[in-house]
Order: C-alpha cells, then structure tokens, then sequence
C-alpha cells in the first residue's frame, strides 16, 4: 500500500531556519542542513523548504544551502517561496530540488504552472494555497496569507489542475496556528474536487490530529507541519507508529545496522 | 568507475551526489569511449519514453549500451532508464525500447480501478517473488521496505524477470533483472537508507 507522507516544512531566511527550534542533540539548531538531516533520519518522508528571504543576496545563500542539503537527504525536496518565472523553477531544481511549490507567483502568472509543468512535467509543480472562509466562501488568499484575491480558491485549485499541477498543498488560515487539528471541510471540499495528491496543512496540534485527518478524508495523501515538530512536541517517528497503529499506511524507519 | 550515462534527460542531481554519499566513484558523461572503459553503467531517466529513446539514439549511446551490456557490463535502469530496457513503449503511440529485457511498457491506468489517482507517487513497499531467491540487488533489505515511486507507466509481461514487485491498487513491476542488466521502477537516489544501500550493493556487483 502507499503510505500516507509526514512532511516537516522549514522556513529560511538568509540561509537559516526561522523559528525557533527546538531540539536536544542538534548543535546548531537554525542549520537548514542538521535539521534536514535529523528529519530524514526520523522519517520525514520529504522536506519542504520555504525560502522567506527578500534580497538576492538571501536568495543566493538559499541556493547553496539548498545544494548542500540535497547532498545531505536523499529524500525528496520541495522548495517553494520568491517562484515567479520558469527561471526561478531552473535555478532551484539546479540545487537538487525535486520539486517547486508555486502560490503567489502563480496568482501574479496563471500561465506560470502551464510553462513548468510542460519543461518539468506534472510531478515537479507543486500548488500551494492559502485559504480563508470569507462570507461562506473557500477564498484564497495571497502574500503568504495577507491578501484577499477574491477568487474562489476551489475554482482556483481546479484550474490549477488542469493547466498540470501535480500536486496541491492547502494551508487553511482558519485553523493555522489555532492547533486543534486540520481543517476537514475545507481539505473534503478540496479533495472532492480534484483528482491530483492533496497535502494537507495547518492545524496540527498533535499526532492524533494526522489519525483524524486520515480518517476523516481517506483519500488525503499528505500531512505537512512545521512548529509541532521543530518544538518536538511530536516526534515523527513515534507519529508514524501511531499510524500504522490505527490502520493507516506509514513508512517506518528501521533502525541502523 | 560508474558510468552514469548524460543524454540530456531529467533531473540527476541527487543521482550523481549519491554515489559520493556511499563512497562509490561515478562519473556524468556523455562520453561513448568513458561509458566504454567504466565498469558499471546507469541508465537514468525522468519524462516521456519516445522523446529519451530519441536523445539516447541522437547522442550515439544506444548502441553503446546494447554493445557493453552484451560482454556482460551490469547495467542499472532507473525510473524511465529502467523502462528503456523493455522492448516497446504504449506511452502515447508505441515506441521501441533497448530490448534487453522481455516486457513492454504499459499505462498504470489500464491496470488500475477508475480514478485512482496517477501517476504513483510516493512511498511503497516493495515485495519480492516467493518463487526465486532475493536478488543480490536487494542484500540487507526486507520484505516491505519502502521507497520512492513516481511514475504513470509500468512494465507488463515481464514476470519471469521480476525481482520485486509493489501494491498501488494492483500488482506494479517496481525492479526488474535479467543477467547483468537491472532495473528499478523507483528512485533509489530518494529513497533514503534504503536506496542508497541498494545503490552501494549495485557498485559492489
């Protein structure tokens, strides 16, 4: 059976994680490299690098430190953040990327999906969005979170499919940071209307948070968290036993021999 | 020294880095005399069948690599790189392949129950035959162990040279060998321990 995946989502700036982290045993806890490397070997079953950085000095620092990392893990890597144009696409998966999440850049070129997802295919293109409930409505928003775009973030996600968007990440502001569990409704209303993998995030407040997501919405592939792992309130590892406790498909990590 | 062989198709990053992880000497070329005189060769690969069997034939490697693994050089084929070695593609129209190994390539989708989702992406355990010994491929791995799939096409009529096999709502070819020549469905340059050691044990053949 596929497994459902646990993703750890990392935000760096000028080369190191934001946010505090967490971890005992982990010397240099803002290091892009020991975190990846200390996800990986507890399961993380891909990584998602989000770069927050503006400048271009950042942006370069981001590209050595993502090539670095892809020499480290050898599990996929989705990078996204400052993904305007094919060439943004180029330069990362140049560092070892495997996949691109795209979100405002897509809203500023709706033909940006259509272009990559030709040159890289469908695989590589990773939409990502940010929606809120806003009168009755699933509306997406823009500029990680702070702009109302006032289109329909389902019909939005729909097209998205179809100009060949392999896979959707959908961040629900409602319940972001809130920690009492994934937003069902809006990840069902999602899943009932597209046939590509959904990766769910925001809410997550413990493990048994990525139980109910799954029971909830069989079909859900992904569940995608940042603070409750960097803070190690769970661990991934003991997450995934407590999955395949309850029935549901995890990849577990062998210990080393 | 392993040749990984460069004809211009798909994302080898990691593939290339691996092998520096595991403390293997491999080389990217498109070289035909360094794929020559390597000892090993892989046959990566990612995108459509038709276009990668065009650039293989263009850059002058097919026959290199039919010639080579017919004085026995071990040959490992990875995700569409392990697709070539089949004799025909169904990937939009039919296309032939190396022919090293019987089998054709055929879409997930007519295998699979209506919407599932395509392609395969992700984690899966691979399972081994019950009817002939782990392959050598396999050394220090177990029977469900996970690794890294992505792909809509998959090889068919191949099963007297299937060394391991995964569920995704059917049974899918997930590695393949045949002599010298192996094949394996998933990347294991992204299936963690797991892929790097059967990575380690394909550079000790």
């Amino acid at each position: 059976m596929i497994t459902k995946h646990i993703i750890p989502c990392l935000d760096v700036k000028n080369g190191r994680v934001v946010k505090g982290v967490n971890f005992a045993g982990l010397a240099d806890v803002s290091s892009p490299v020991s975190l990846a490397k200390y996800y990986s070997d507890n399961g993380a079953d891909e990584l998602v690098f989000y770069d927050i950085t503006a400048s271009a000095e950042g942006r370069a620092l981001f590209s050595d430190i993502l090539t670095e990392v892809a020499r480290t893990v050898y599990i996929p890597l989705t990078v996204g953040g400052g993904i305007n144009t094919v060439a943004d696409f180029d330069r990362v998966l140049k560092c070892g990327a495997d996949k691109v999440s795209v979100n405002s850049g897509a809203i500023a070129n709706p033909d940006l999906i259509r272009e990559a997802s030709r040159i890289y295919g469908d695989q590589c293109v990773v939409l990502s969005c940010d929606i809120k409930r806003v009168d009755g409505q699933f509306r997406l928003f823009a500029k990680g979170g702070r702009v109302d775009t006032g289109l329909d973030a389902i019909e939005w996600i729909k097209r998205g499919e179809a100009n060949g968007a392999g896979e959707i990440v959908v961040n629900s502001i409602d319940t972001d940071g809130v920690k009492k569990g994934f937003d069902i409704e809006m990840l069902k209303a999602v899943s009932d209307a597209v046939s590509v993998p959904i990766i769910a995030s925001g809410g997550a407040g413990c493990a048994e948070d990525f139980v109910d997501l799954f029971r909830a919405i069989p079909t859900m592939d992904a569940g995608l968290a940042a603070s409750i792992f960097h803070f190690g309130e769970v661990q991934i590892s003991d997450l995934k036993k407590l999955l395949a406790d309850n029935g549901i498909p995890a990849r577990q990590i062998r210990s080393k021999k | 020294m392993i040749a990984i062989i460069d004809y211009g198709v798909g994302n080898i990053f990691s593939l290339c880095s691996s092998f520096g992880a595991i403390g293997e000497e491999a080389v990217l070329t498109g070289d035909p005399a360094v794929v020559r005189s390597a000892d090993k060769l892989i046959l990566p690969g990612v995108g459509a069948f038709e276009d990668a069997a065009r650039k293989l034939r263009e850059s002058g490697l097919w026959d290199v690599v039919v010639e080579e693994t017919a004085k026995g050089k071990p040959l490992l084929g990875i995700c569409l790189g392990m697709q070539l070695l089949f004799e025909e593609s169904h990937e939009y129209g039919v296309h032939r392949g190396l022919g090293l190994i019987p089998g054709k390539v055929v879409p997930i989708a007519d295998e699979v129950p209506a919407g599932t989702k395509i392609p395969h992406i992700g984690w899966n355990g691979m399972h081994f035959p019950k009817d002939k010994p782990v392959s050598p491929l396999f050394d220090g791995l177990e029977e469900g162990d996970c690794v890294y799939f992505v792909h809509s096409y998959y090889a068919s009529g191949c099963e007297a040279d299937t060394i391991a096999i995964t569920e995704y709502f059917a049974e899918l070819t997930a590695a393949v060998a045949k002599g010298n020549v192996y094949g394996t469905q998933f990347h294991p340059e992204k299936s963690g321990d797991i892929g790097l050691r059967i990575l380690k044990n394909f550079a000790q053949m």
